[in-house]
């Protein structure tokens, strides 16, 4: 049912920063021995000036970029995500974060997408972590589309970012440009009143795919696009819980402190609604393809599709 | 400045310090008075920074990454005219512009710090930019020695190797105590030069305590050596108070009382003794 594009996001990202940087030298690609599994092997041969590899070391890679952009240039990091919000987390957190340094973070192979690499190489905890750092701006694009506007968004105005993409590429959600790009404002992508289902990342797609399910059941669910994790849109979610009174989340992530979390302090405090968080339990995840761990835990269409069922019969 | 004023002025900054430790009452003594040498020779006779523009294009760089020496780095910086009178005053209160460790909001602090083992990978990127722009300032990063069982600067080492950087200068205020006592027997350093040269810096060792050998020191750097450099600073943890010297409790101990007033007693001499 869900076709992907022929490009991963991954690529979509390096491949519209090689083209900002051709025009502007002062972009800089940093990576940790990671520019096969980032994409960015041409961004290394054609500006080979504007390339820093520092080796299997994540923590310098995120030093020496805040001291990059401290003199002016605007880093770019890739590598993979598991790694750069975990033992790199330290230098996000003060040479980034704190000292306000404009770098972003490309996190690659984010989520599951390791798959069978197992818990080292997920990474199901940086929203909930990166959302409590003062200074940083937190993104999960859906798709290619989304993807090339937010780096071309963050070449423009270099600030404190991560960004999450996936490893292998996904369906279309945007099937052509003509859509809006605002950090900190969601995307409505359809409208219903029986339920909203609230989704980030890859799990945008499945969202969409659930709806039209749904909608062939009789039930009109209302899609949100929550890409902008920080700055987080509180007043598509105050409108959805005051519209439709029931918001289900989905994202590849711990259902704790993530999407959900978000949502519902946003909920608790200003317009209570009831809600499900779908997400990944507290246990190490499966062994498993990508898909096949979105299915065991439920957060693919088909596990959407049944938990907004269940929940509109709660 | 000549070397005469910058002992006059050292020993004055060191009285200033010791107030300033004792008014705000908090602060980290005896590093900061082994590491005040260093900064008041950078920011009076190396450094070419500008407090009437502290971002100033070409600047040289400066960061601390032993940021627990905060206050020594403010009274060096409001001497120079970055931080103004009533700030300084203001440190230890409540709700102060200055805190216990360095932030980009003061003028002339290029990054936050505090945390140890991060400075270096920063200033392997400031001198890096310097080498992509062609550039000719200088970024220079002060360590301390208990900070050198932090492995990312490790990292930091390889990459300033690799990228040659010999706009780079590091350097360790080796007073040999840490919180917890003598850095030998908490992690031992004792081959430390040797360790520096082998990631491929431009190792140099000076008496830290001297103000002829640092200006020394400073001015022989060879910056087109392809090399960064390493100055392994050997210096005595409170230096200039009688009472602190080589103590390790005074790592992180403000003086109240009769020990604040033998603190000042004994810099008093010292600026005397200068002056005769």
């Amino acid at each position: 049912m869900l076709t992907p594009n022929k490009i991963p996001c991954r690529k979509s990202f390096t491949s519209t920063l090689l083209e900002l940087a051709q025009q502007d030298k002062d972009i800089v690609a940093v990576t940790s021995d990671a520019s096969g599994s980032a994409t960015l092997t041409d961004f290394g041969k054609e500006l080979p000036e504007q390339f820093v590899e520092v080796g299997i070391a994540e923590q310098d890679a995120v030093g020496i970029s805040a001291g990059l952009a401290s003199a002016g240039k605007k880093p770019f990091i890739f590598g993979p995500a598991c790694f750069y919000v975990a033992r790199a987390l330290e230098q996000v957190k003060v040479d980034m974060a704190y000292s306000q340094m404009p770098v972003t973070i490309c996190g690659v192979s984010g989520g599951v997408a390791y798959s069978q690499l197992g818990a080292t190489h997920h990474s199901l905890h940086d929203i909930a972590v990166l959302r409590t750092f003062p200074g940083i701006e937190v993104y999960l694009p859906c798709d290619v589309r989304q993807t090339r506007k937010l780096c071309i968004d963050l070449a423009k105005r270099p600030r404190p970012a991560y960004v999450r993409v996936g490893r292998n590429a996904v369906p279309d959600v945007y099937e052509n440009d003509d859509f809006d790009f605002v950090p900190g404002k969601a995307n409505t992508l359809t409208e219903g009143n029986d339920l909203t289902i609230i989704a980030t990342g890859e799990t945008v797609a499945h969202a969409v795919e659930a709806a039209k399910i749904l909608h062939e059941k009789g039930i009109n669910a209302r899609v949100i696009d929550m890409f902008s994790l920080k700055p987080f849109d509180k007043d598509v979610v105050i409108k959805a819980a005051k519209e439709t009174g029931k918001i289900l989340t989905v994202e590849e992530h711990s259902m704790f402190g993530g999407l959900g979390a978000a949502v519902a302090e946003v909920t608790a405090q200003e317009c209570p609604a009831k809600m499900r968080i779908l997400g990944i339990p507290d246990e190490n995840v499966i062994h498993a393809s990508p898909l096949e761990v979105f299915h065991h835990y439920g957060i693919d269409y088909e596990g959407i599709v049944a938990a907004a069922e269940e929940f509109l019969n709660s | 400045m000549e070397n005469q004023e910058l002992k006059l002025k050292v020993e004055q900054l060191r009285l200033r310090l010791i107030e300033l430790i004792h008014k705000g009452n908090t602060g980290h003594t005896g590093g900061d008075l082994s590491v005040l040498n260093v900064l008041t020779v950078l920011y009076n006779k190396i450094l070419n920074v500008d407090p009437k523009n502290p971002k100033m294009a070409d600047r040289d760089r400066f960061v601390l990454s032993k940021g627990h020496c905060a206050e020594a780095l403010y009274c060096v910086l409001n001497d120079k005219g970055f931080i103004p009178d009533e700030e300084l005053e203001a440190y230890g209160t409540y709700h102060a512009h200055l805190g216990g460790h360095p932030d980009v909001t003061i003028p002339g602090v290029e990054i936050n710090s505090g945390a140890l083992g991060h400075g270096l990978s920063v200033g392997v990127g400031m001198a890096l930019a310097a080498k992509m722009d062609g550039k000719k300032y200088h970024t220079f990063v002060v360590m301390g020695d208990g900070e050198q069982a932090e492995g990312s600067i490790y990292e930091a080492a390889m990459a300033g190797n690799k990228y040659h950087l010999d706009n780079l200068v590091a350097l360790i205020d080796r007073n040999g105590l840490q919180i917890s006592g003598s850095t030998e027997d908490v992690m031992p350093l004792e081959c430390i030069q040797e360790r520096w040269t082998a990631f491929g810096w431009d190792v140099i060792t000076m008496n830290g305590d001297d103000i002829d050998e640092v200006v020394r020191t400073f001015e022989n750097i060879d910056f087109h050596n392809g090399k960064p450099h390493m100055i392994v600073s050997n210096t005595t943890k409170g230096l200039g108070v009688s009472f602190m010297e080589n103590v390790a409790k005074w790592h992180h101990g403000v003086p109240k009382g009769e020990d604040y007033e033998q603190a000042v007693k004994d810099i008093k001499a010292r600026i005397e003794k200068v002056k005769s």
